[in-house]
């Protein structure tokens, strides 16, 4: 029997704001342990959450580029359970009326366009974190991250594979970049996946049992952990046996799901409204206000890019992925006309660098490699001739190193292309003479060996020949 | 003249503002008072005596630079649920026990900047449950009027330390009645405010939607100065109403003339105390001989007040006491094994039975499938509670009613049938889930010598007419005058 799969997605997106949810702390990552902290987010006796209004607007921000339909009025709720790091035993949750309704998110698949909609966007606080083993026998608890603002983006269980799966993730990431309300680092923890997935005949109209997936900190995870529950749960079927609902945690070292808790373990949260805050009351016409200033999305700017610069619907995905990206081949593309070859030179050796040196650790990519403007420039270069194709890489190689001018470089180095009739000829004539043999055996009819001497004449100008001269001069002299 | 530790609030801020006595007299005469009565009574938690005299020093001086005000200089005390920075707060709790409060509740810092001297945290029900203070793990508050009864509760300490005049003043909360059940049995007065009306910030919350902070004192203009400290808005608290307040003690040319009181029927139920009947009628009396016109009307939800805050109230405190766990402060059980175990141990030795008792309640009440039948039909008659009194305030000004079914009770004579020490609260707790403000004020004395309370509801955030009407009727009767033999 053929099956396919049901993929439904929980994303929890830390939100950038400045201070906490409830309260004043600062909300930034990497501080020294609970040194972001007040009574209000340790929970002491008697502190109470007063609501940040900015958090409040972020998430309406990304309700609204989903499509959500946003509530005029929403509640808070408490969920209650007891951990280490939930320093009240509860989470202020939204659970019945949440913030954002309905919405989808446009993904690529194999099949063409799809959109998956979206369930809900609620807003909540982010717990603290445990630390273990660092002291001997004893656990520690930093609660710096206590009271972070979240949003929880639950996806309808509209996707059918881990691709789509991960497009969906990548796609959603990058609306919540640019909108600039999430940072999306998913190893830092500020994007965070669960995944329901079950399998059904293909075809079927019902649900299979659904198994939760949790402990899944890369695109990459996300991608492996959906891929082997689907074998896992069909290889159960196929062989006769019954799925059971449950949650699983993935380890990535073995690359398989664990079962962590079923069904009967299940915690019940004990959901009731929040007693120490109002409805959350949202004004349409601050809504309206928020709509307006969205700024242009990745699919927007996707369309744009080929429009405007002609570039191939590939390039332009690549590109409007990140907003820092498309930022970046705008700034050259503005100094440079060729936007292919910008495009080329971004996708290829830029962003070959930014990841290896893995300066794609915030936000936005703030170090780059290059300067944009160097980039054009440098493109620039090669378009007048004064330096080729192949000279570029080791002028870029110097820009990386350096930071300096494309144009400073090629004079320090003295790169400048040698495109004059008189040193070309002086080469070949040279070239041709120290390898008689070789020419005879060219003119007898060995075609292979012109690319013989291209190198050995490259290689007597310090590679500084302009290649097209350097080739008409070399085929007129050979067939004179 | 009277003896210092007597005096009503208004009375000692006069003489403090004449200059004829000073603050730090004042404060040595009722920590004098203390000494004697509190071996007796036991209604502190916590003395703050060099704290106290400190503070008196620094009204007096304050008062030398020309700061005036009501409260500056005058010997207050605090409930042991309010966080006073750097004293020991413990809700009476043994899971407190070591807990020293690192920062000032609303409340506290409020009458700080107006002056009050607070000499020490007063004894109370274990987290504000309960209604004789028995349920402290600290002592037994006795009634001053009787030391073999009970002085109410939950802020018991609260109005037996002001019965004793071991304070001029103090701060109670109210949940379910507790500031005025406590008030009526030791013939003191007190306010419940408005729900919003003062700010629960820095007070352990035992059942959010309920609780509310309120001053205990001998006197209604008392009562009201200790009102104006500490009400207002509080941008630490979102259920603090941001509207002004007015001068609350500004009572003087009060007059009830043509006040439309009501007095449900309800509230006069079989098997209630004859001697309170008697004595809260003949209050109803003296209204109207104030020119009051008094109606008979009907609350015809209040009998099922009681079932829905047991439910609202525990449903919130299983949540709201969550967070003593042993990980962050108070009480850890040693040497467990493991984080469930911990946890385990450490509530089952930090709570006493009342509080484990309406943890459990609570906690049932929220669980998956009981939720619709217990906590969401609760509030549906909270609902219809609440609308019960606006159709009465439609045309009515106030609600009159007795503020307890009996007077003080035995210590102990309760302790074992919760249900009987719920039934106390009857008179109190609708007006808890209806959000109004209410008062209680000594209306008789039993033939035992015991007080009685007459309790006065108001309309949301008409504080000022229950204070007026509470005033007209203190100043035609005489009981202010009379106080427990110590």
């Amino acid at each position: 029997m053929e099956y396919e799969a049901v993929i439904g997605l929980e994303v929890h997106a830390e939100l950038l704001t400045q201070s906490k949810v409830f309260c004043g702390c600062s909300a930034s990552f990497g501080a020294p342990p609970n040194q972001h902290t007040c009574p209000v987010c340790l929970g002491m006796p008697g502190a109470l959450p007063v609501l940040n209004r900015r958090a409040v607007e972020f998430a309406v921000r990304a309700g609204l580029a989903a499509g959500c339909r946003i509530a005029a009025e929403s509640r808070w709720a408490r969920k209650n359970y007891f951990y280490p790091d939930l320093p009240k035993g509860y989470q202020i949750s939204q659970y019945e009326l949440p913030l954002c309704l309905g919405g989808a998110i446009d993904i690529e698949t194999v099949d063409g366009a799809k959109a998956v909609r979206l369930t809900r966007i609620h807003m909540e606080e982010d717990t603290g974190k445990n630390l273990h083993d660092a002291h001997g026998d004893a656990s520690l608890v930093d609660f710096n991250r206590c009271g972070v603002p979240l949003m929880e983006i639950v996806s309808e269980p509209d996707m059918r594979s881990p691709q789509e799966a991960g497009a969906y993730l990548r796609k959603l990431r990058a609306i919540l970049q640019y909108l600039e309300v999430c940072d999306g680092n998913m190893e830092e923890g500020s994007f965070r996946c669960d995944a329901n997935v079950s399998v059904r005949p293909r075809g079927a109209a019902e649900l299979g049992t659904k198994v939760e997936i949790k402990n899944m900190n890369s695109f990459r995870n996300v991608e492996r952990a959906i891929e082997y529950e689907i074998k896992r749960q069909v290889d159960v079927l196929r062989d006769g046996g019954t799925l059971v609902q449950e949650t699983r945690l993935w380890d990535p070292e073995r690359e398989v799901t664990r079962s962590m808790r079923s069904k009967e373990f299940a915690h019940d949260y004990r959901y009731f409204p929040e007693p120490d805050l109002l409805p959350l009351l949202v004004d349409p016409d601050w809504v309206e206000q928020i709509r307006r200033t969205l700024p242009e999305l990745p699919d927007a700017r996707r369309a744009r890019i080929v429009r405007e610069h002609g570039l191939p619907a590939y390039d332009a995905e690549v590109l409007t992925m990140r907003k820092d990206l498309a930022d970046y081949f705008e700034a050259a593309v503005r100094q440079h006309h060729n936007a292919k070859a910008v495009s080329n030179w971004v996708m290829g050796d830029v962003l070959r660098l930014v990841r290896e040196r893995k300066l794609d650790d915030a936000l936005v990519i703030t170090r780059w490699p290059v300067a944009p403007e160097h980039l054009a420039a440098m493109l620039a270069l090669v378009d007048e001739g004064v330096i080729s194709g192949k000279i570029a890489k080791e002028v870029f190689e110097a820009m990386v190193e350096s930071g300096k001018p494309p144009r400073q470089i090629v004079e320090e180095r003295g790169l400048v292309q040698i495109s004059d009739d008189g040193p070309i000829l002086a080469a070949i004539e040279q070239v041709l003479a120290a390898n008689a043999e070789k020419v005879a055996e060219y003119r007898g009819g060995k075609d292979k060996l012109f690319g013989f001497f291209v190198g050995q004449i490259m290689r007597a100008t310090e590679g500084k020949a302009n290649p097209q001269k350097l080739n008409d001069l070399l085929r007129a002299r050979l067939a004179g | 003249m009277r003896a210092l530790h007597q005096l009503s609030i208004e009375q000692a801020a006069g003489l403090l503002a004449a200059g004829e006595i000073s603050a730090v007299e004042l404060t040595r005469a009722v920590l004098d008072r203390i000494r004697t009565t509190e071996p007796l009574v036991h209604a502190f938690i916590t003395l703050t005596e060099e704290d106290a005299l400190a503070q008196a020093r620094q009204a007096d001086e304050r008062r030398s630079r020309g700061f005036a005000g009501a409260l500056l200089g005058i010997p207050i005390a605090i409930k042991d649920v309010i966080l006073t920075k750097g004293v020991r707060t413990t809700a009476g709790s043994k899971i407190l026990g070591n807990f020293v409060a690192p920062y000032d509740a609303t409340v506290t810092r409020r009458l700080r900047e107006a002056g009050a001297v607070c000499v020490g945290k007063l004894n109370c029900d274990e987290f504000a449950m309960g209604s004789s203070t028995e349920n402290s793990a600290y002592a037994v508050t006795r009634n001053p009027w009787d030391l073999e009864r009970v002085p109410g509760g939950s802020s018991g300490g609260s109005a037996a330390a002001v019965a004793a005049q071991q304070c001029l003043g103090a701060l109670g909360t109210d949940t379910g009645g507790s500031i005025r059940q406590p008030a009526s049995f030791c013939g003191v007065v007190g306010i419940k405010p408005t729900y919003g009306r003062v700010s629960r910030y820095g007070v352990v919350a035992y059942a959010s939607s309920l609780d509310q902070v309120g001053p205990m004192a001998r006197t209604v203009t008392g009562c009201a100065l200790l009102l104006g400290a500490i009400a207002g808005h509080d941008p630490h608290d979102s259920t603090s109403v941001d509207r002004g307040v007015p001068d609350y003690a500004a009572l003087g040319t009060a007059s009830i003339r043509g006040l439309r009181v009501a007095i449900p029927r309800e509230y006069f139920v079989e098997g209630m105390d004859p001697e309170v009947e008697r004595a809260v009628r003949d209050g109803i009396d003296v209204l109207q001989s104030l020119g009051a016109q008094v109606t008979p009307v009907s609350l015809p939800h209040t009998a099922y007040a009681i079932p829905a805050y047991y439910v609202i109230a525990t449903a919130e405190a299983s949540s709201n006491l969550a967070r003593y766990d042993g990980i962050k402060y108070g009480l850890r059980a040693a040497e467990s094994e493991g984080l469930l175990a911990m946890y385990m141990r450490t509530r089952a030795a930090g709570f006493g039975t009342e509080v484990k008792r309406r943890i459990m309640l609570g906690t049932y009440a929220l669980s998956a499938g009981y939720y619709d039948a217990y906590y969401l039909k609760a509030q549906q008659v909270r609902t219809l509670i609440r609308r019960d009194f606006a159709d009465v305030f439609t045309a009515h000004d106030v609600i009159v009613t007795p503020t307890a079914p009996t007077p003080a009770f035995r210590v102990g004579e309760k302790t074992s049938d919760p249900l009987q020490m719920y039934l106390s609260d009857i008179f109190t707790i609708s007006i808890n889930l209806a959000g109004l403000p209410a008062l209680s004020l000594p209306c008789g004395i039993t033939s035992n010598g015991l007080p009685i309370g007459l309790q006065i509801v108001g309309r949301p955030f008409e504080e000022p007419r229950v204070l007026e009407t509470a005033y007209a009727y203190e100043q035609a009767s005489a009981w202010r005058q009379r106080w427990p033999d110590l």
